[in-house]
C-alpha cells in the first residue's frame, strides 16, 4: 500500500495531481524532503485558497511529516490563510514611510469605497482589507497596496479605486509562485 | 560627485533582465574569469575590494567567507532576499533590474566556496519579483551557468530559489536556515554559527543580494578599484534606498564614505514642499534616529556609529517639520509586536506592552509616569533578547524620547496628538 492511499482511506484526498506533482518536485529539489514543507503549503493554498486541514495532512504524507509539525509550520507565517479570504487581498503597508505619505487616509477612503473595515471581506466575497504594519518594500513608491501580493504604489484615492476596480473584472488569482520551486 | 555606478553601471541597457540582455552588456564574463582564477585568486580580489556585507551588520564579507572550516563538505550558500526592513526597497530594485548580475554574482561566490547547492530565500510579498527570478534563473541553467558541469568544466552546483511566507525574522540568518529546513523560521543559538554549522548542519554562508550583486563588478575590474570608489573604513559603493518626505524617492548609488546625507537627500529632490527636515533615520526601521545636525556627516560606518547610529541596511527615511514622532515611533513598535517570533520572553512580553503603551501615549492617554515605564521596558529588552530583532524594537523610541523628549511629554494627557492638533490649527 502506499503511503498516498493511506490518507484516502480516512477520506477523499483534497489535493489534485497537479498540486500533488508541484509537491513532488519541490521533494525532490532539496537535499532533504523537509524543506519542501513551505512551498507545498503555497501549493495547498493555490489550489484551495487557504490552508485546508485535509490539505496539511496530505502533504505530511508525502514529506513523511507528522500533521502536526506541518500544522505549526503553517501558522507561524502570515501570508498562509488559515480561513478563506476574500476572492482578492488587498494589503495596504502603514509603515514609516508610507505613514508619512498619507496610507492612513488611503485605508480609511478604501474602507469607505469598500464598505469593511481593515480586516473584514467585503459581502460578495470579492475583496478583503487589511492594513499591514509590516513595510511591503514599495516605500520609494509610497503609499502603497498590494493586491494578490502584487504591488501598487504612489496611490491616491482615486487611483486605488481605478485599480481595484480593474482587478475585480479580472479572474480569480493563485496566490502561490508563478512557477513553483 | 557622490554618484558612482557600480550596481547601476548598465541601468537603461535593453533587455537587462534577460540572458541575452545582460549578456550584451558583457553579463557572465566575470564567472568565466572567475573560474579560470580560481577559489583563492577571487578571495583575494573580495578582500582587496574591503567589501562589508549590505544585509544590515556591516559585516566583511571576505572574513566571514573564511570562517568556513578547510576540508568539510557539502557547503551551502544562502542568499538573503528576504529584504522587509521598514524603509528598504534595495534588492527588490536589484532583483527587477539586474536579476543576472545577481546571479552571476551567486555563481561567483559559490565558486569561490565550492558549495553544492546555493538557495536564494525571497520573501512571499516579492512575487513579481519573484516570476522574475524564475525565469533568470531557468536561462541560466540553460546557459551552463547552474547545474551539473558548469561551464564545462568540473563544477557542480544547484540553484534553488525559496519562497518565505510573511515573516520578517527569516531576514535573521539562522531564523532563515530553520525556515529553509521546513520548520518555524525562529533564530538559533549562536555559537555555532553558520559558517561552522548551518543548514542542515553543514558549513553556511548567508550574504545579501546587494553583497553577491557586487562581485561581477568585483571581478572583472579588481577588487582595489572598487574599494577605491569609497573610502578605508567604507570601500566601495552603495545603494541607498531614500523615502519619506522627499521629493523623489528611489535608490541612489553613492560612493560610499565620500558621501553626506545632506548629498544624498539632495540627489532625492531634497526635502518635500518646500519644508525643512525635523529628523532621519539613516539605517532603516531599527536604526536610531538622527538630526538636522546629522546632515553633514559622511555616509560611513564609522562617523554613524559615533553619532549614536548605523547603517542597517542602507534606508534613509527623511521627516519633514510636521511629523509627529511619537507617531512614528508607534508605527515602528507596532511592527515589531507584529513581528516577535515569539521564542524569548523579554521581546515578546516587551513588545506588547511597548506597543500598549505607545498606542495609548499617540492618543494623549498616558500620564507622565508611564512615559518612564516605557523606558522602564525599553531597558528591559536592549541587550537581553535572544536576537536583535528584541533589542532593535526600542532603538528608535528611545533615541526619539531622548531627541526629542517635549513632544513625548506633551503627549501626556493631552487627550488627542498636539502634533497633529497644531498642524491642524494651522491649516
Ligand atoms: C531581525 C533581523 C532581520 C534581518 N533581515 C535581513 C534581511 O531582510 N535581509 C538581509 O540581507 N539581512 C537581514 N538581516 C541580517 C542577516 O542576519 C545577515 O547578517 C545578513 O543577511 C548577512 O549578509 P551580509 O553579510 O551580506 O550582509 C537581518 C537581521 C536581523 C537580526
Ligand atoms: S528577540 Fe524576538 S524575534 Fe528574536 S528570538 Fe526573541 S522573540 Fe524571537
Ligand atoms: S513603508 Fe510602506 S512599503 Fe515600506
Amino acid at each position: 500500500m502506499t503511503e498516498a492511499s493511506t490518507v484516502s482511506q480516512g477520506g477523499i484526498p483534497v489535493l489534485d495531481a497537479a498540486t500533488r506533482a508541484r509537491i513532488q518536485r519541490s521533494k525532490e529539489l532539496y537535499p532533504s524532503a523537509r524543506s519542501a514543507v513551505l512551498p507545498a503549503l503555497w501549493a495547498v493554498q493555490d489550489q484551495l485558497g487557504f490552508l485546508v486541514p485535509e490539505g496539511l495532512a496530505e502533504v505530511a504524507v508525502e514529506l513523511g511529516l507528522e500533521p502536526s509539525e506541518v500544522e505549526a509550520v503553517s501558522t507561524f507565517y502570515s501570508m498562509y490563510f488559515q480561513h478563506q479570504p476574500g476572492r482578492h487581498l488587498i494589503q495596504v503597508c502603514r509603515n514609516v514611510s508610507c505613514g508619512l505619505r498619507g496610507s492612513d487616509d488611503l485605508l480609511r477612503h478604501l474602507e469607505t469605497s469598500l464598505g469593511v473595515e481593515d480586516g473584514e471581506t467585503t459581502e460578495d466575497g470579492v475583496f478583503t482589507l487589511e492594513g499591514t504594519v509590516e513595510c511591503l518594500g514599495g516605500c520609494g513608491g509610497a503609499p502603497m497596496m498590494q493586491v494578490d501580493r502584487y504591488s501598487y504604489e504612489n496611490l491616491d484615492a482615486e487611483k486605488a479605486d481605478q485599480i481595484l476596480a480593474d482587478v475585480r473584472a479580472r479572474p480569480a488569482p493563485s496566490s502561490g509562485a508563478a512557477t513553483d520551486a | 560627485m557622490p554618484e558612482v555606478k557600480v550596481l547601476t553601471r548598465h541601468l537603461g541597457a535593453e533587455g537587462l533582465t534577460t540572458l541575452a540582455g545582460y549578456e550584451r552588456v558583457g553579463g557572465y564574463q566575470a564567472l568565466k574569469k572567475a573560474l579560470t582564477m580560481g577559489p583563492e585568486a577571487i578571495f583575494a580580489e573580495v578582500k582587496a575590494s574591503g567589501l562589508r556585507g549590505r544585509g544590515g551588520a556591516g559585516f566583511p564579507t571576505a572574513t566571514k567567507w573564511s570562517f568556513l572550516p578547510q576540508g568539510v563538505f557539502p557547503r551551502y550558500l544562502c542568499v538573503n532576499a528576504d529584504e522587509s526592513e521598514p524603509g528598504c526597497f534595495k534588492d527588490r530594485y536589484l532583483l527587477e533590474e539586474f536579476p543576472h548580475q545577481l546571479l552571476e554574482g551567486v555563481m561567483i561566490c559559490a565558486y569561490a566556496l565550492q558549495v553544492s547547492h546555493a538557495f536564494i530565500y525571497i520573501r512571499g510579498e516579492y512575487r513579481a519579483q519573484r516570476e522574475l527570478l524564475d525565469k533568470a534563473v531557468a536561462e541560466a541553467y540553460q546557459a551552463g551557468f547552474a547545474g551539473q558541469g558548469i561551464l564545462g568544466q568540473d563544477w557542480n552546483c544547484e540553484l534553488i530559489v525559496h519562497g518565505g511566507a510573511g515573516a520578517y525574522i527569516c531576514g535573521e540568518e539562522t531564523a532563515m536556515l530553520d525556515s529553509l529546513e521546513g520548520l518555524r523560521g525562529q533564530p538559533r543559538l549562536k555559537p555555532p554559527f553558520p559558517a561552522i554549522k548551518g543548514l542542515y548542519g553543514q558549513p553556511t554562508v548567508v550574504n545579501n543580494v546587494e553583497t553577491l550583486s557586487n562581485l561581477p563588478y568585483i571581478i572583472s575590474e579588481g577588487g582595489a578599484k572598487y574599494a577605491a570608489m569609497g573610502t578605508e573604513s567604507s570601500p566601495g559603493s552603495r545603494l541607498f534606498c531614500v523615502s519619506g518626505h522627499v521629493e523623489r524617492p528611489g535608490n541612489y548609488e553613492i560612493a560610499m564614505g565620500r558621501t553626506t546625507f545632506r548629498e544624498l537627500l539632495e540627489m532625492a529632490g531634497g526635502v518635500w514642499r518646500g519644508r525643512g527636515i525635523k529628523a532621519m533615520q539613516p539605517g532603516g526601521g531599527s536604526m536610531q534616529i538622527l538630526g538636522p545636525q546629522h546632515l553633514d556627516l559622511a555616509i560611513d560606518f564609522k562617523a554613524v556609529a559615533d553619532a549614536g547610529s548605523a547603517l542597517g541596511a542602507g534606508a534613509l527615511v527623511i521627516m519633514d517639520e510636521t511629523t509627529c514622532l511619537v507617531n512614528v515611533s508607534m508605527r515602528l513598535v507596532d511592527f515589531y509586536e507584529h513581528e516577535s517570533c515569539g521564542k524569548c520572553v523579554p521581546c515578546r512580553e516587551g513588545t506588547y506592552f511597548e506597543s500598549e503603551l505607545m498606542h495609548r501615549l499617540e492618543a494623549g492617554l498616558a500620564s507622565t509616569a508611564e512615559l518612564a515605564t516605557l523606558a522602564d521596558i525599553c531597558a528591559n529588552m536592549d541587550g537581553r533578547c535572544f536576537c536583535l530583532l528584541g533589542d532593535t524594537a526600542t532603538w528608535f523610541v528611545m533615541s526619539a524620547y531622548k531627541m526629542f523628549p517635549e513632544e513625548f511629554q506633551r503627549h501626556c494627557g493631552a487627550g488627542h496628538c498636539p502634533v497633529r492638533a497644531e498642524l491642524e490649527r494651522v491649516a
